[in-house]
């Protein structure tokens, strides 16, 4: 086996590699303790932070890339997957990230944007989650060379109803695509400022060519099979996890909730007594300027 | 008439389930399984990939494991890839985090290539294939050692990362993710046996 012939970094790996995480559980962790609690309830992979969105958002100022030691000693934790936030349009410290050894890294507006452009992402090796309100957004950052798309929400919230919201926004577009011709799918394109191609990719597929997970306010087993209901593909849990009471007991039963979304007498058994969820913050009261969804275009 | 059942708990099961169906060309139907209770009438069954850890507890949990056991006994042929190929192994090399089923005579080196930076695509040299099989592996695992009833189809480097054993089929890469349906022939022709 000649070594030159090894391709890495492309399209269908970074889109293989979201692929596999399908059907599972992403959840935000700051500590290698919280990792492996993570990885013990059967979490796909974590998310490493420097502080839970809840808690950057209590916090107020500049919110960056987490400290390379913190992402190092998660990575020596834990054998899954290991994710972690660059700022929107930070570039360096994506590859940062990618130096690392991170697995993913999510381009998110939780931290302060760095640019009004987005990275360029098929520039890197390793693949990039994005997220998106609509399928113009969702379109946007695909042609950016994001392997993953997830709804927004409004992070740190506890609130799902901007996921919720964010969710059925693309897949209504989505459908609304269907059946149209050629002329008329060029119009959706310009309309929604998206790149044709992929346009027409979502209307014959009739979904998102990459894989879509929910995030931003999912904080209850409940609220996690709520999205998979949607539609979603599976969920990021933010703050919901060790903002909880039990955040052993909250972390698998949302992994069992995202496996069984459909069979309501399970999930009524692994809702039972798991404490207070996350207190969070009715997303409606957020005034404009400080929401973090709006960050990106 | 073959009916073939995905192992649905978590992982790139769509994948699998339409590239099933695309090697079947109708001669047979692939059906989800996300409970216990379906394995026993399936006549084939897939292990596909994901997080090998998630896939192992919620095997557990669903009590699936003894089923799936009874069926590799049973002969059923099964196709395990990548996480699945962890989960079919007798020995994970110390890891207490995954529980095996410990059906092929194999010792895995999980994530045998390192972090998602460093998965890659490749054209191996497949035993019994003509031309070279484009293969993608994504944080994959790897056969570090295989007993003597195991016959090794392929090798990247030392490690061996394509194997069989009477009606096991194991590969480190994503048959699904490809256009090249030739592991899954080899599969059904695993049925007709």
């Amino acid at each position: 086996m000649e070594l030159e012939n090894l391709r890495f970094g492309t399209e269908l790996l970074k889109r293989g590699f979201a692929k596999m995480q399908k059907g599972g559980v992403i959840m935000d962790v700051t500590t290698p303790d919280q990792a492996i609690i993570a990885e013990e309830a059967g979490a796909v992979a974590v998310m490493a932070l420097h502080a839970v969105p809840a808690d950057i958002r209590k916090m107020g100022g500049v919110a960056r890339m987490a400290d390379p030691a913190i992402i190092e000693a998660i990575i020596d934790a834990v054998t899954i997957p290991v994710m972690a936030k660059a700022r929107i349009g930070h570039f360096v410290e994506a590859q940062i990230l990618e130096a690392l050894g991170v697995d993913m890294v999510d381009e998110s507006e939780v931290l302060t944007p760095a640019d009004e452009f987005h990275i360029e992402k098929t520039k890197f090796t390793i693949p990039f989650v994005c997220g998106a309100r609509n399928l113009g957004e969702a379109c946007r950052r695909i042609k950016e060379g994001a392997a993953m798309i997830r709804t927004k929400g409004e992070a740190g919230t506890g609130d799902v109803s901007q996921a919720v919201l964010h969710m059925r926004m693309i897949q209504g577009q989505i459908r609304s695509l269907k059946g149209m011709d050629d002329l008329q799918l060029m119009e959706a394109a310009r309309e929604i400022e998206a790149d044709l191609d992929l346009v027409r990719e979502c209307a014959r597929m009739q979904r998102l060519p990459v894989v879509n997970f929910a995030a931003g306010g999912v904080a209850t087993p409940a609220d996690a099979a709520l999205m998979m209901q949607l539609g979603a593909d599976g969920v990021f849990v933010g703050s919901g996890i060790f903002k909880s009471e039990t955040p052993a007991a909250m972390a698998t039963a949302i992994v069992q909730a995202v496996h069984h979304y459909d069979d309501p007498k399970l999930l009524a058994e692994v809702s039972k007594g798991l404490g207070a969820a996350m207190k969070g913050l009715d997303a409606a009261s957020i005034p404009a300027a400080e929401a973090l969804q709006t960050r990106g275009w | 008439m073959a009916r073939i059942g995905v192992i649905a708990l978590q992982g790139d099961v769509s994948e699998h389930v339409l590239a099933m169906q695309k090697a079947l060309q109708g001669k047979g139907e692939v059906i989800e399984i996300r409970k216990a209770g379906l394995i026993a009438g399936c006549s084939g069954l897939v292990l596909p990939g994901g997080e090998s850890t998630t896939i192992s507890r919620q095997l557990a949990n669903s009590g699936m494991t003894e089923e799936l056991k009874a069926a590799a006994k049973a002969g059923v042929p099964i196709l395990a890839t990548c996480a699945g190929l962890v989960l079919v192994s007798k020995d994970i090399g110390g890891e207490a985090k995954v529980k095996p089923l410990g059906l092929m005579d194999i010792k895995i080196d999980r994530n045998a290539f390192g972090p998602q930076r460093e998965s890659f695509e490749t054209d191996l040299q497949v035993a019994g294939f003509e031309k070279p099989y484009r293969a993608i592996f994504i944080r994959a695992p790897a056969i570090a050692a295989a007993g003597a009833g195991v016959q090794v189809l392929a090798r990247v480097g030392e490690a061996i990362v394509a194997a069989r054993q009477k009606n096991l089929l194991a590969l480190a890469f994503h048959p699904e993710l490809t256009d090249d349906t030739r592991f899954h022939q080899i599969f059904l022709k695993m049925l007709e046996a």
